[in-house]
């Protein structure tokens, strides 16, 4: 790893700034207990993640359940050691409390990439994730919740085992070591059994004892595929979603906002409306309307026919022009270089490209909605979202409310990937209720509202120069230029502005395990005010398309195989990179001769602590191309559940590849020119490849799942499209450039 | 004015406008939540009930001109689990969830038209039915699963 060694000097300041900065007042506050915001009417809390009451064991998932099965997994930690039996379990999702802070969120802070992060580093690292208790950011995102429970989760499921135990080994008058303990009860020597509900008001009040874990050789749910948690309410249409709160007296509303973004309203007409039967009110909002109706369809009628004068967009008039904004940012000093190795100057290059991608929206199959009630002065709301303590607190604000006369439930994220961090429908449906007191309201937004008003997944350009020698990659120079996700985002999550070098904007180009010598990879923030956030695997989403399309582009360039190229080069800085690349070549059989008329190919990044490789395969069907099947390896290394980390490969891969293939938001005066599924597709079952999953557990580190596959996925397709065609893609979406099944 | 309407057996009274989609009817003035709103043009297949036993998109469908009784996603079931929920829930099939309801309501639809469906024949029957979270395989594996099931004579 000496080739890092520029890298390593930087990191140890930055590291050494930002722990001494939490240490400093932190050691303190960071070893004190959090305090339990469990109050349970009935039965027991024995720490923030167990209730016990009559009906039974519920465990407190403290991340929100968006379809990654991060409930199932997170309440596996707890019912691994309290041996509670799985199928009585019940999952919740945490209230927003500074005791679900999210410390492996910070695993990421160190400007180096993972897969080269020394045990040290690992710890500093880990240090500013226990400092961030101090910030108490309860966030789900970046694939981070297994990793961040692992520990924590199974500690509270043991200390509260063990309590019950002291407590029932005080009743029978016995040593807690001359008892067991099986789902759900503490079992006595001569066999008698006492159920946990039985001992769990005075278990509560024990001091928590701090036992040892049990072996990963004596577990009995961890490490396999549990039936999940929310399943059989998925299956029945018992889940609740945001927008399936049922209260007396409620009234149902949606909002129009101004659709130039970055615009507002000059003034509105209610009175057309007003005429739609059903319409009782429309609200100003400042920048927008809210109807209020009898019904959500009578609401979404309403806010149509209302008119409404909206003022300027300032943003550039066309997408071309939004692009030229963030070409400019080359002509900037880089942000950051976080790859600088060797002499990238003093090297000619035989390949000089740029690469485009445009703007993407989440498109949550679920569109934004909440349903609030105020109250007697207090505001309760039901809102699924990734970061339930920033919620609350713009929701107090919006109602002009203190904290603690609001409530805010987690309900279940008809899915989230990034968007639901977000705070505006919480904004909206608090100030609706702030002005409705005593009227329980169900907001709903139309897709269209949805897709026009996203924080998008930015569009990026990269500007790459490389050379090969003797089958060797001599040269590769990234230059990529983006507006940031992490300052437009962690700044409106923290209400802080974030300077200095963004990893975020270069994660996926600067951290790939390649063994290159003169390599560099620079970061250029654009100046372009769209409004911009988390989405899957963010940064990577990009970068892991530049990168590993232009590796492609080397390999081809030398004239080798494209897999075999990558391990040449990836072997020697990652066997466990490598050996991703090795699973997916045996998985798929790569190499063998295909049928006329099919192409493969192949990508790898490492992102979110998991190296993952895919194999793409094309067909040429009837005129058009269709992607039959799919090969993925990932290592992530020890496996909890590995049901759903495959089908989060599989579920990231088909968003990667939807994105990849027709994704593409484009304004027109400031205004999305895409509304709804027709303009704003994704795969469907007929085109979705038939997908096979390797799962490699060499990695030491334990990494993500819900994330890793998105990158890789895309880079592939292009690739494929490369070894089917003959013709580089260098700009996304694909459809642009050739017919495809869709 | 009220219109009356059955819906997973039970007649009621509603008191929407003729114009209103059932789906709205279905949420907001019956509570029937377990169908859900995904783009209201008929593109996503989140909103599919059944009407008369025939599979429709309930966004598109005017209060007016619903000819037949309605079964949702709530009373598909109606003694438990329809087989099509149990494979479900056997093939782990939900990832966010929000647009199985319809997913099943779609495949249910194609399963009492055609018992052994092929990939194919279930590729068509379900390209309307988009999942962001991307569960096609495992919904395929259930509706295969399903069929075998209902084939060999598990209740309807
Ligand atoms: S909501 Fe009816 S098809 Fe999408
Ligand atoms: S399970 Fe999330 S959209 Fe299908």
């Amino acid at each position: 790893m000496s080739r890092l060694g520029k890298i390593t000097r930087r990191t140890l300041l930055v590291g050494a700034v930002a722990v001494a900065g939490g240490a400093a007042f932190g050691i303190y506050q960071i070893r004190r207990p959090v305090a339990n915001p469990l109050r349970p009417e009935d039965g027991a809390t024995l720490n923030p993640y167990v209730i016990i009451d009559r009906a039974g064991i519920s465990i407190i998932a403290p991340r929100a359940e968006m379809g990654q099965g991060v409930h199932t997994t997170l309440a596996a930690l707890v019912a691994e050691e309290l041996d509670a039996d799985w199928e009585q379990i019940r999952v919740l999702h945490g209230p927003p409390a500074a005791a679900y802070y999210n410390a492996a969120l910070a695993h990421g802070a160190l400007p180096v990439p993972e897969y080269a992060m020394k045990d040290w580093q690992r710890s500093v690292a880990h240090g500013i994730g226990a400092a961030s208790k101090l910030l108490g950011l309860q966030v789900t995102g970046g694939s981070t919740s297994t990793v961040d429970g692992f520990e924590r989760m199974r500690r509270a499921g043991a200390s509260a085992r063990e309590a019950l135990k002291a407590v029932a080994a005080d009743r029978l008058g016995v040593g807690p070591d001359q008892l067991r303990t099986e789902a759900g009860q503490v079992i006595a020597p001569d066999g008698r059994e006492i159920d946990y509900r039985e001992l769990a008001e005075d278990a509560a009040s024990r001091p928590v004892p701090q036992v040892a874990l049990r072996h990963p050789y004596d577990w009995k749910l961890l490490g396999r595929s549990l039936p999940r948690s929310d399943m059989r309410a998925k299956a029945t249409g018992q889940a609740q979603f945001s927008t399936d709160i049922v209260l007396p007296g409620m009234k149902f509303a949606t909002v129009r906002i101004c659709p130039y973004l970055g615009g507002s309203m000059a003034g509105f007409d209610p009175a057309p409306a007003l005429a739609i039967p059903g319409v009782e009110q429309v609200l100003d909002l400042g920048d927008g309307i809210a109807v209020i109706a009898s019904n959500t369809w009578a609401a979404l009628q309403g806010a149509e026919a209302a008119q409404i004068d909206w003022t300027q967009s300032p943003l550039p008039a066309t997408t071309g022009a939004m692009f030229d904004q963030i070409a400019r940012a080359f002509d900037d000093r880089p942000n950051s270089t976080m790859r600088d190795q060797g002499k990238p100057d003093d090297q000619s290059a035989q390949l000089e490209v740029e690469y485009r991608v445009p703007f993407l929206a989440h498109s949550t199959m679920e569109p934004m909605g909440a349903t609030a009630h105020l109250q007697d002065g207090h505001l309760t709301l039901w809102v699924g979202n990734q970061a339930p303590r920033e919620h609350l607190k713009v929701a107090a604000e919006a109602a002009g409310l203190a904290e603690e006369n609001v409530t805010l439930h987690t309900v279940f994220l008809g899915g989230g990937f990034g968007r639901r961090v977000e705070t505006d429908i919480t904004r909206q449906a608090a100030t609706i209720a702030a002005k409705l007191p005593g009227t329980p309201i169900r907001l709903t937004w139309s897709r269209e509202e949805d897709m026009r008003h996203d924080f998008y997944r930015p569009a990026a350009i990269a500007r790459m120069r490389g050379a090969v020698e003797n089958g060797r990659i001599t040269l590769l120079d990234a230059k990529v230029a983006a507006p940031s996700v992490t300052r437009a985002a962690i700044g409106r999550l923290t209400g802080r502005s974030m300077g200095g070098p963004d990893k975020g904007h270069v994660e996926g180009a600067f951290d790939q395990p390649y063994d290159i010598p003169h390599y560099r990879v620079a970061g250029h923030l654009a100046d372009l005010d769209v409004p911009i956030g988390f989405w899957r695997a963010v940064g990577n989403s990009f970068n892991g398309f530049f990168h590993e399309s232009f590796i492609d582009e080397l390999a081809h360039q030398a004239g080798a195989d494209p897999l075999q190229f990558r391990l040449d080069h990836v072997g020697p800085e990652s066997p466990v990179a490598a050996g991703t690349l090795e699973a997916v070549r045996d998985l798929s059989g790569w190499g063998q001769p295909l049928p006329e008329g099919r192409a493969r190919g192949v990508a790898m990044t490492w992102s979110f602590g998991t190296p993952t490789a895919v194999v793409i395969e094309l067909a040429r069907e009837g005129g058009a191309i269709r992607i039959p099947r799919a090969w993925m390896a990932c290592d992530p290394g020890l496996v909890l559940d590995p049901g759903i980390v495959r089908a989060q490969m599989e579920s990231g891969l088909i968003y990667g590849l939807s994105a990849a293939l027709m994704g593409e938001i484009t304004f027109t005066d400031g205004r999305a020119d895409q509304g709804n599924f027709p303009d704003y597709d994704a795969l469907r079952m007929f085109n979705t490849p038939q997908i096979e999953v390797a799962i490699v557990q060499d990695n030491p580190h334990m990494g993500g799942v819900g994330e890793p596959g998105t990158p890789p996925a895309m880079a592939a397709l292009a690739n494929a499209h490369f070894a089917l065609t003959g013709e580089r893609i260098r700009s996304l979406p694909l459809i642009r450039a050739a017919d495809y099944l869709i | 004015m009220t219109r009356s309407l059955t819906v997973n057996g039970h007649r009621t009274e509603v008191a929407a406008s003729p114009q209103t989609p059932l789906l709205w009817v279905l949420r907001d003035e019956l509570g029937l939540t377990g169908t859900k709103f995904g783009c209201g043009v008929a593109s996503c297949g989140a909103c599919t009930v059944h009407v008369d036993g025939q599979a429709v998109r309930s966004c598109q469908l005017p209060l007016g001109e619903v000819r037949g009784d309605v079964t949702t996603i709530e009373g598909l079931g109606a003694d438990g689990l329809a087989p099509l929920q149990d494979a479900w829930i056997r093939h782990q099939v939900a990832q966010c969830g929000y647009c199985q309801s319809g997913q099943i309501m779609q495949a249910a639809d194609l399963l009492a038209a055609n018992p052994d469906p092929s990939d194919a024949e279930i590729d068509d029957a379900m390209g309307g039915n988009l999942c962001r979270c991307g569960t096609y395989s495992a919904i395929r594996a259930a509706i295969h699963d399903a069929a075998r099931a209902l084939r060999s004579g598990g209740a309807g």
